[in-house]
């Protein structure tokens, strides 16, 4: 697949602002400034950003309680996350979502889904929806690797295979459930290789290389789209932070770790940039500094919205 | 309805004739479940789906034995702007769903901020029927303290086809519980020990609005609240009752969530005497909640304690004796009836 420059740099763009985006809402919870909790993507960015840069605008995702970095891929603004974050009524779900359930339809993103498998059947259902209607979209079902052992999994993967779906199943692979290690829970070599069991397509490829992913999913997007029916995308790749806030994983051997730094996709892209000539250093530095002002802005956006009024709970729903 | 052509159908044909009325009206509306359109198959457990393939064929979907799995693809073809109604065999299996139906069709629209829809009907048959206690439970009272979903429960061929359409055109998720000894299956899946819940059903289009109540009985003496198959079994107790000089009245809520209060505490006013009469356990039921509400609001009203008669605290039970006991019957409602009648305070 040919890149031009700018896509190039976009797909650049497009993890750095997932990786400051976080860091900087890490440092707004150490602070004590944010109420919540959140999941980190730290180091796993390639996996969403590769993904969504294969997908069109109306195509749409589900994610996990580990979200902010799929919706970014997907489209949604620093400044409509930070202000959910911060729970306010500008916020992306007006402060009723949070961190856990980010989400905005308008951009193709559903509210995302918190129960580790819940979100699988239903991107399923999104997938019906479209074959149904015959619109040529595609709907994404990111999850991670815990996932794989519900049995939403299998029961949907089964439907989607019976019915030729148009969904790719993408599996981010980063080898711990909180705290287990995938090993402990599955005897499978690769989880790709649980598509056999279901008659698909089953592909691994290494989730912290952007092109890759970008490349692989680009072709389970287009064989969904065409008719083709559902792809099993395992993506290898990282968690470099703990499970949650407060999870210093101490599970995760040291040289593991140093290992899982050196490979992480943000450095080894910009490195492949760098000495294949497509951009020099003073170029992504650059870019670096217009996300981290880009963030800066949505926090001084989300500190200034307005607060639900406490009431305003009773919204949304019929009662 | 002078002048209204009429014709007699029971639960099922008149939830058959409301789903296919709403899926030639909106192509939409679509029905996903176990076993049905299978030609020479029952059309769902008990007969509800039958024949629609004919004239649905590409809007009848039926799934793999996987009730999560079709529960959230249901949930999923409802946010992007289809209408599915959504069925098991057995209400019990509702369980195999949960955290599909708690968890996601319950929620979502909430957590989005109100930009997502979610028009979901779920139908599951309730009702202890010879088949032990996996095929039984009266599950009302574990989705009732559930925001989110709505809940309608039919006691009449009227109601079924009316709440049915409703429940198509509402914007949330609508769960209708049908009573599998109300459906008037027949053939080979008519059901041992069934009522006859069938209506006079008009030829011309009609909705029964979801959260509005029906007085089944007008009466002085004691107010009778009870649903689905209790229903029928309040109005033989009345029956006998007004006989012996008692005059009862009996409501139908018809939906549980939204619940209509205004019409019950009109009735309470009057009566001043309350049983509820319930086929699930009697611990946290819907006895439960109407009891408890009453008490916070009607207490200056009540000259007697709220009565509920409900099933025991155990799981259903098979044997026939076991099982006739379990479930509240006739004289259970009369005895209860009486006790607040003649309560001395």
């Amino acid at each position: 697949m040919e890149h031009d420059r700018e896509h190039l740099c976009d797909l650049y763009r497009k993890m750095v602002r997932i990786r400051e985006f976080e860091e900087r809402v890490k440092f707004l919870f150490l602070e004590g400034v944010m109420p919540g909790t959140i999941h980190q993507y730290h180091g796993q960015e390639a996996c969403a950003v590769g993904v969504c840069a294969a997908l069109q605008k109306d195509d749409v995702i589900t994610s996990t309680h580990r979200p902010h970095g799929h919706c970014l891929a997907k489209g949604l603004t620093c400044r409509e996350m930070m202000a959910e974050l911060f729970g306010k009524v500008t916020g992306c779900c007006k402060g009723k979502g949070g961190s856990m359930h980010m989400g905005n339809i308008e951009k193709g993103v559903i509210p995302a889904i918190a129960i580790v498998g819940g979100g699988i059947p239903v991107a399923t259902g999104i997938a019906l929806a479209f074959k149904m209607k015959k619109e040529p979209r595609v709907a994404v079902c990111f999850m991670g690797d815990g996932a794989t052992n519900e049995g939403t999994f299998h029961e949907s993967l089964n439907m989607a295979s019976i019915w030729d779906l148009p969904v790719v199943y993408v599996v981010e692979n980063n080898f711990y459930g909180a705290s287990t290690h995938v090993s402990l829970v599955m005897k499978n070599r690769c989880i790709a290789e649980r598509a056999a069991a279901y008659c698909i397509s089953g592909v691994t490829v290494d989730g912290n290389d952007v092109l890759a992913v970008e490349r692989a999913a680009h072709e389970a997007v287009l064989k969904a789209r065409s008719g083709g029916g559902p792809t099993l995308l395992e993506l290898l790749t990282y968690r470099i932070t703990g499970h949650s806030r407060r999870d210093p994983a101490a599970y995760q051997p040291d040289e593991e770790k140093k290992k899982a730094r050196e490979n992480e996709p943000i450095g080894r892209f910009a490195r492949f940039l760098i000495s294949s000539r497509i951009a020099t250093q003073e170029e992504l530095d650059a870019i670096v500094g217009d996300v981290k002002k880009e963030v800066e802005d949505a926090v001084d956006y989300a500190l200034k919205a307005p607060d639900p009024l406490p009431e305003d709970a009773l919204n949304d729903l019929f009662i | 309805m002078k002048g209204l052509t009429m014709r007699r159908l029971t639960i099922a044909e008149a939830l058959r004739e409301g789903i296919r009325e709403e899926m030639a009206r909106d192509e939409r509306v679509f029905c996903i479940g176990e076993d049905i359109g299978i030609p020479g198959g029952w059309g769902g457990a008990f007969t509800v789906t039958l024949g629609l393939e004919k004239e649905f064929p590409d809007r009848i979907i039926n799934t793999p034995i996987s009730e999560a799995g079709f529960f959230g693809v249901a949930l999923g073809a409802a946010v992007m702007g289809l209408r599915p109604i959504v069925d098991v065999q057995y209400g019990d299996f509702l369980f195999c769903a949960m955290d599909q139906i708690a968890n996601q069709i319950a929620k979502l629209r909430y957590m989005s901020g109100g930009k997502l829809k979610v028009p979901i009907v779920m139908r599951a048959p309730v009702g202890v029927t010879g088949r032990g206690a996996q095929h039984a439970q009266s599950l009302e009272p574990f989705f009732q303290c559930l925001p989110g979903i709505k809940i309608v429960v039919p006691s009449t061929a009227y109601d079924a086809k009316g709440l049915l359409k409703s429940a198509v055109r509402d914007e949330n998720p609508v769960l209708m519980f049908e009573h599998k000894l109300l459906y008037g299956a027949k053939g080979a899946r008519k059901e041992t020990g069934s009522v006859d819940a069938s209506s006079d059903i008009p030829d011309n289009e009609y909705l029964v609005p979801i959260g509005k109540a029906v007085v089944r009985r007008e009466g002085t003496d004691v107010t009778i609240i009870a649903t689905l198959l209790m229903v029928h079994r309040a109005l033989e107790a009345a029956e006998t009752l007004a006989a012996e000089g008692i005059s009862a009245e009996v409501i139908d809520p018809r939906s549980l969530v939204p619940f209509d209060w205004e019409l019950v505490k009109n009735s309470v006013a009057k009566t001043n005497k309350v049983v509820i009469v319930e086929e699930s356990p009697k611990r946290g039921g819907i006895g439960s909640e109407i009891a408890a509400t009453l008490a916070e609001e009607m207490l200056e009203y009540l000259t007697a304690p709220v009565k509920r008669v409900a099933a025991p605290n155990t799981p259903a039970p098979f044997a026939p004796p076991m099982e006739k006991f379990y479930v509240p019957g006739v004289s259970r409602i009369i005895e209860a009836v009486k006790e607040v009648v003649t309560y001395a305070g």
